[in-house]
């Protein structure tokens, strides 16, 4: 045996010692190939989702009805910038490259959340969104607080904090809206009706069928699996949506009396892939306004590359 | 377990409004402020004042926050934000201010009993009632040219809001002591943008130079005072828009200067027609987007 081959067995035990302790791996330490290419895939696909998320609730920045509600979406619009941004730096840190990645995403070579490829059709969908897709993604996120992974551990604390305040500021607002008009009622109640379903399938293929997860699992990078997560979040919103006034539209969700749990109906998984393989209802115009924010301005990047080189 | 610790500390960290950019906050923008008109202004005279300056900002903002998603980098999207938060802030105090002296023409009789007076002139009022500069109106044109407007604006704006701290309105005085220090990051902001693309590529001086050719013509009507205007700045309320015009020249033509573009001449002074309510096509266009949603639904609340 080789020295070098000694010193990546005593490396990798040192990483797997690190693991079991719960304690966090940093970007100087050692990490196997795999932990380290799993990781970028998982933070990229964090980061496009932030960025793609940006765009159905961006679409009512001009329309917003009222102009505390436009400085509020405007100000939740701006937090998923800088999550993306947080989360792009995170991804730096294990040797990726930010422009690298967002020509991965324009090409289609990594994905991001299937829920944004779905329209936000009326104002109650800003509402919605933040109330079930944020609350999706803090219930997916909260738990990464604690990744094996200090950049990105450190990263979901500080975004969790802005998303459950978007949460909050939807939930806001649907309540508003329901105190309104009947046709603000019933906006909020269509808006539910369309993004129920699809927000339960951000929690990912169900366990029996998501490949990556048990490696993920043993390296901490993922804390839980895709049904438990799912089921947290049905358990929390089910009441949410009582007291909101709404309906779920699924009628199988009942309280299991013997597991305290909400039964809930199933998961149209056809659609899921579709949507994921591209063919959801805005997957193309979502990956066009990111081409056209990278080609048609390329020209502004270049400049103040040359003049930064200029004056350096 | 951990993650309920977690949700507490969450639910903990919210307790203020910290986090939010100025101008999201829940309460009355104008809470706490003495709003009594100074004695000899006229109210209607003053509501007007505020809805020139309020305007300016109220169109501008969607202006820039249009190009979140679509900049060329995502802290780029995250700067313009920040600047459209403010400009938006300063929008709603000021539509406020001229609410609560009664200047508030059609907009209130549209608009149903709950709508605050902010939202009520934002989206109740009609274009030839908006009291905007042609500047703020001008469709985007490209990033240069969207800077080069920023630019011009900011250092404008910031003119006439370095002068009115010291207005005899109280609210006025209040709102331009805030507004200051945040036109000054805008203005800088756009300033090193237009120094890197007019010293950048060949390209990038190409177009910065073709957006100034382009922002100039709209300097020509911001320094001639409106009749309104005059008889505030008589009152020790409002700013003479002919006493920045040096100030204005001096800052773009140093920015030029250095960012290597050619200065055009600057446009001779025209009386004013945005202050006054007579728009070209662009803001009726605006409006229709801006408005929708809330004029086909007079009685909501948001
Ligand atoms: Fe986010
Ligand atoms: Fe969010």
């Amino acid at each position: 045996m080789t020295a070098a081959a000694l010193d990546d067995v005593d490396l990798q035990a040192y990483f797997d010692a690190t693991i079991a302790a719960g304690h966090r791996i940093e970007p100087r330490d050692w990490m196997p190939d795999g932990y380290r290419f799993g990781l970028i895939r998982q933070i990229a696909q964090h980061a496009h989702s932030e960025i793609i998320g940006m765009q159905p609730e961006g679409d009512w920045l001009l329309a917003a009805p009222s102009l505390r509600r436009k400085a509020i979406l405007l100000a939740k619009v701006q937090d998923e910038a800088g999550h993306g941004m947080y989360l792009y730096s995170a991804a730096e840190t294990l040797g990726a490259d930010r422009a690298d990645l967002t020509d991965k995403l324009i090409e289609r070579r990594q994905k991001y959340s299937s829920i944004f490829n779905y329209p936000s059709l009326t104002y109650a969908d800003v509402g919605v969104i933040g109330w079930l897709v944020d609350g999706a993604a803090i219930c997916n996120q909260v738990p990464l607080c604690r990744s094996s992974y200090g950049p990105y551990a450190r990263a979901m604390i500080r975004v969790c904090k802005e998303e459950s305040f978007h949460q909050r500021q939807g939930y806001e607002l649907l309540m508003t809206m329901m105190g309104g008009t009947d046709a603000q009622r019933a906006m909020v109640q269509d808006a539910v009706d369309r993004w129920w379903w699809p927000s339960l399938m951000m929690f990912g293929p169900p366990d029996d069928d998501s490949p990556n997860s048990a490696q993920s699992m043993a390296w901490g990078i993922k804390r839980h699996s895709n049904d438990e997560l799912r089921q947290r979040y049905v358990d929390m919103s089910v009441p949410q949506a009582e007291f909101l006034g709404v309906t779920l539209p699924d009628p199988e969700l009942s309280l299991d009396p013997e597991t305290g749990h909400y039964r809930f109906g199933a998961i149209d998984w056809a659609e899921f892939q579709r949507v994921i393989g591209g063919h959801g209802p805005c997957n193309d115009e979502r990956i066009a306004r990111r081409r056209a924010a990278r080609d048609d301005n390329a020209w502004v990047t270049e400049a103040a590359t040359a003049y930064a080189e200029k004056y350096s | 377990m951990h993650e309920e610790t977690v949700y507490d500390a969450l639910d903990q960290a919210h307790g203020g409004e910290g986090h939010w950019a100025f101008g999201t906050g829940f309460d009355d923008p104008l809470a706490g402020v003495d709003t009594t008109v100074p004695d000899g202004v006229d109210p209607a005279d003053l509501g007007t004042y505020c809805l020139m300056l309020g305007d300016d900002a109220l169109v501008l903002a969607p202006r820039l926050t249009r190009w979140v998603t679509r900049a060329p980098e995502l802290e780029e999207e995250v700067a313009l934000a920040n600047v459209a938060l403010d400009l938006l802030g300063q929008a709603r105090l000021l539509l406020a201010r001229a609410g609560s002296v009664g200047v508030l023409g059609r907009s209130r009789t549209l608009a149903g009993g709950t709508i605050p007076d902010e939202d009520a002139l934002a989206y109740f009022r009609d274009p030839d009632e908006f009291r905007c500069a042609a500047l703020v109106v001008a469709p985007n044109g490209d990033f240069a040219q969207t800077l080069v407007r920023l630019l011009a604006a900011a250092t404008w704006r910031l003119a006439l809001f370095s002068r009115l701290r010291d207005s005899r309105d109280p609210v006025l005085a209040a709102i331009a002591a805030k507004g200051v220090n945040e036109l000054a990051y805008h203005r800088d902001h756009a300033g090193r943008w237009v120094l890197r693309l007019g010293d950048g590529t060949a390209e990038s001086h190409r177009r910065a130079q073709a957006g100034v050719d382009a922002v100039w013509p709209l300097l020509a009507d911001l320094f001639t005072a409106t009749d309104v205007e005059a008889r505030l700045t008589a009152a020790g309320v409002a700013v003479d828009p002919a006493t920045v015009r040096d100030e204005v020249r001096a800052v773009l033509d140093e920015v030029l200067t250095r960012a290597t573009l050619r200065l055009p001449d600057w446009p001779a002074d025209v009386a004013p027609s945005g202050r006054l309510g007579r728009h070209g096509p662009e803001l009726p266009a605006l409006l229709g987007d801006l408005q929708g949603l809330a004029r086909a639904h007079p009685e909501a609340t948001w």
